[in-house]
């Protein structure tokens, strides 16, 4: 089997489902400067519903076609997702639109919490498995397999991608969020609702969290109360290395952390490898013996590092991402 | 403004307050004990929470830098702790040697750590040490092959208490006619070292290095007018806040006895970081008071939720921790929405928080 190319498509996947909820940081840092901490918790939220949705739906055994049953579980998501990031937008972000940059960024993090806590009170402690209603087919391409979910979700994160372009682009919705991000009070001042735009960004925000959390649970076949945490931070750290307030880079730097994690977790182990270095201990030695000299010092339980030192890296070197213009430093 | 306070001669009521204080605190682990010697340990808890929230207060606090990550620091202290008086490799160092190294090593990562990311944003600097902390912990997880440094998720055991030759403070024995149970002396000895650092605290506070930290949370590029040299004054906030979790880190092995990756994920720094925003950021006093209130809130919750639960509804419905994190989650979100100075805030933070909102 080619690792290469296998790796290349498993990152391309994840990194679709990571552009599409690092657009809902990015629209948001766009427009008010708000790392919305508790996105990721929405993306999780998005999971659970759709999965008890899906579950509920077979549960009254009637028979419906998978693809119904799924697009049940994708709209209820949706519709749960919007009106919590609305809620959410309304009581702990909104009042504290012009403190001191810190205080919405721990309400972020108190916001969070509740989310996680609550998810957890409502769906408890374990991993709930995804009911298996179809079997994904796999496609032999080069050596590599690839699945008919996996061809879905890239399609269709791509496909969501080129919508909201359309929308912030092409709409007058959209000119209303551009104008807003360039500066809210002169919007304000051409009869902008600045209110509704900020509103806007949370929704559609959450309405792609959704959709991601619903594609994560669907490829992975389970979900977690605590999954949000990890796959926002990761969305997050896509959003800046593509540049934060960015939508293109949004998009570029998903399917890149995407990549670079797969192909990370693909072949460090190898990279790492001890068994050729001089000097090894009798204990190594041994080890390397055992595991026809594959001892690596790193293996592929790593995976999740990468991320963060990718995040670390772009804020040192190239702060404002890859497609992003230079921010300043504001305190 | 002037740190400068006039000296007055303390006025004789005040030593008769000092002195009541000393004697409550001197009592209290004897009084805890008759409801229960888990109350004592809890106690001790409290305390090393207290030094971990003030080392956090000299960073988010005092330089107003805000850290998601501390928790790393004190994972450092507590590993290099468990490592050099444990069984795991074999080496017993006394205490006094360990905590030294433990701090040092914890200001070496906090110096590494803020070195290149300190010229970041506020919000971008969170969620670069939020990623520092989260490394720290992935790398102690796995770190036990090939070559088994922290024993991966199983955590490290049978770590050394505290001792001075022959006396262990683990151990009960009866010292003047006064039996001691181990938590109990493992009380005093936290009481001095949290006192020590809380004098350390206060006096950084007033000192030199204290108001320029003020100055550069305040408003960064007039510090930098004034000759203060932003970069350093914001390393030492992350090297001094550091050490200050490598010393907690290390007192809290020797009193559990055991540590694993799992005590050092995000949900620790977040907690840290409630205490210090619950109280009021800044503000020693509050600090301290936002420190024992939340390690003492989920015991109070879990001694007596479940059996209130359990009376109302024959079954626990929800238990203490889930209910800890989700008022600790709507305490971080009420405070900054209602208070944002926290509940006891510094006079300086009072104001500025003030001023922002009617300034705005």
């Amino acid at each position: 089997m080619d690792i290469l190319l296998q790796q290349l498509i498993n990152g391309l996947t994840l990194g679709s489902v990571y552009a599409l909820v690092a657009l809902g940081y990015t629209m948001v840092y766009g427009i008010i400067g708000l790392i919305n901490f508790a996105h990721g918790e929405v993306v999780m939220i998005g999971a659970m519903v759709s999965l008890s949705v899906v579950t509920a739906l077979l549960g009254t055994h009637v028979p419906l076609p998978p693809a119904v049953l799924i697009l049940a579980g994708l709209v209820v998501a949706i519709l749960v997702c919007m009106a919590i990031a609305y809620a959410m937008e309304k009581i702990a972000y909104r009042p504290l639109r012009k403190a001191p940059r810190l205080a919405p960024l721990i309400t972020a993090i108190g916001m969070s919490i509740i989310l996680q806590n609550m998810a957890l009170i409502i769906w408890g402690r374990n991993y709930r498995t995804f009911p298996t209603i179809f079997q994904p087919t796999p496609y032999n391409v080069h050596g590599a397999s690839i699945t008919d979910l996996q061809v879905l979700i890239i399609v269709l994160a791509g496909l969501i991608m080129a919508g909201l372009v359309f929308v912030v682009q092409r709409t007058r919705l959209g000119m209303a969020m551009r104008a807003t991000a360039q500066n809210p009070q002169v919007a304000g001042l051409m009869g902008i609702d600045i209110n509704t735009v900020i509103s806007a960004a949370f929704v559609i925000g959450a309405a792609l969290a959704a959709v991601a959390g619903l594609m994560v649970m669907t490829y992975y076949g389970i979900a977690h109360y605590y999954m949000g945490f990890l796959l926002g931070l990761k969305a997050f750290t896509a959003a800046v290395l593509g540049g934060i307030g960015n939508l293109a880079g949004a998009m570029l730097g998903g399917i890149l952390l995407g990549i670079i994690e797969a192909l990370g977790a693909g072949y460090i182990g190898d990279v790492t490898n001890i068994c050729g270095f001089p000097f090894l201990s009798d204990s190594l030695q041994q080890q390397c013996a055992a595991n026809d000299g594959q001892v690596s010092l790193f293996g592929s339980n790593y995976q999740d590092v990468f991320a963060f030192f990718v995040l670390i890296g772009v804020l040192i070197f190239r702060p404002s991402g890859l497609l992003g213009e230079r921010v300043s430093e504001r305190a | 403004m002037s740190a400068r306070r006039r000296r007055k001669a303390i006025p004789s009521k005040a030593w008769a307050g000092v002195a009541l204080v000393a004697v409550a605190l001197a009592l209290l682990p004897f009084v805890a004990a008759l409801v229960g010697q888990a109350w004592v340990r809890i106690l001790n808890f409290a305390m090393i929470y207290v030094m971990l929230a003030l080392g956090l207060n000299i960073v988010v606090g005092f330089a107003g830098l805000l850290d998601l990550g501390y928790i790393a620091f004190y994972a450092v202290g507590a590993y290099v702790y468990a490592l050099l008086a444990s069984p795991h490799f074999g080496i017993h160092l006394p205490f006094w040697v360990i905590l030294p190294l433990g701090s040092g090593l914890a200001c070496i990562f906090g110096v590494l750590l803020g070195a290149p990311t300190l010229k970041l944003r506020g919000d971008y600097l969170a969620i670069v040490t939020l990623g520092f902390g989260e490394i720290v912990r992935i790398f102690l997880n796995n770190l036990n092959a090939p070559v088994n440094l922290t024993n991966g998720p199983q955590g490290i055991n049978l770590i050394d208490p505290f001792h001075v030759g022959s006396f262990s403070f683990a151990k009960a024995e009866t010292l003047a006619g006064i039996p001691f149970s181990g938590p109990q002396k493992y009380y005093y000895l936290l009481l001095l070292l949290t006192i020590a650092v809380i004098v350390i605290n206060l006096r950084l506070q007033d000192s030199r290095l204290g108001r320029a930290w003020e100055a550069v949370r305040e408003d960064e590029v007039a510090a930098k007018a004034m000759g203060i040299n932003t970069r350093n004054i914001k390393l030492l906030a992350f090297a001094m806040g550091a050490s200050f979790g490598g010393i907690a880190g290390g007192i809290f092995s020797a009193t559990q006895e055991f540590v694993s990756p799992e005590s050092f994920g995000l949900l620790e720094s977040i907690i840290v970081l409630a205490m210090v925003v619950l109280g009021g950021m800044g503000n020693i006093p509050g600090v301290i008071l936002g420190a024992v209130l939340l390690t003492l809130l989920p015991e109070v919750l879990r001694s007596t939720m479940e059996p209130l639960q359990n009376a109302l509804f024959g079954r626990v419905l929800l238990d203490a921790e889930t209910v800890r994190l989700l008022v600790f989650g709507i305490a971080l979100v009420a405070i900054m929405l209602y208070r944002p100075a926290g509940l006891w805030p510094s006079a300086v933070r009072k104001r500025e928080l003030e001023g922002a909102k009617a300034g705005s």
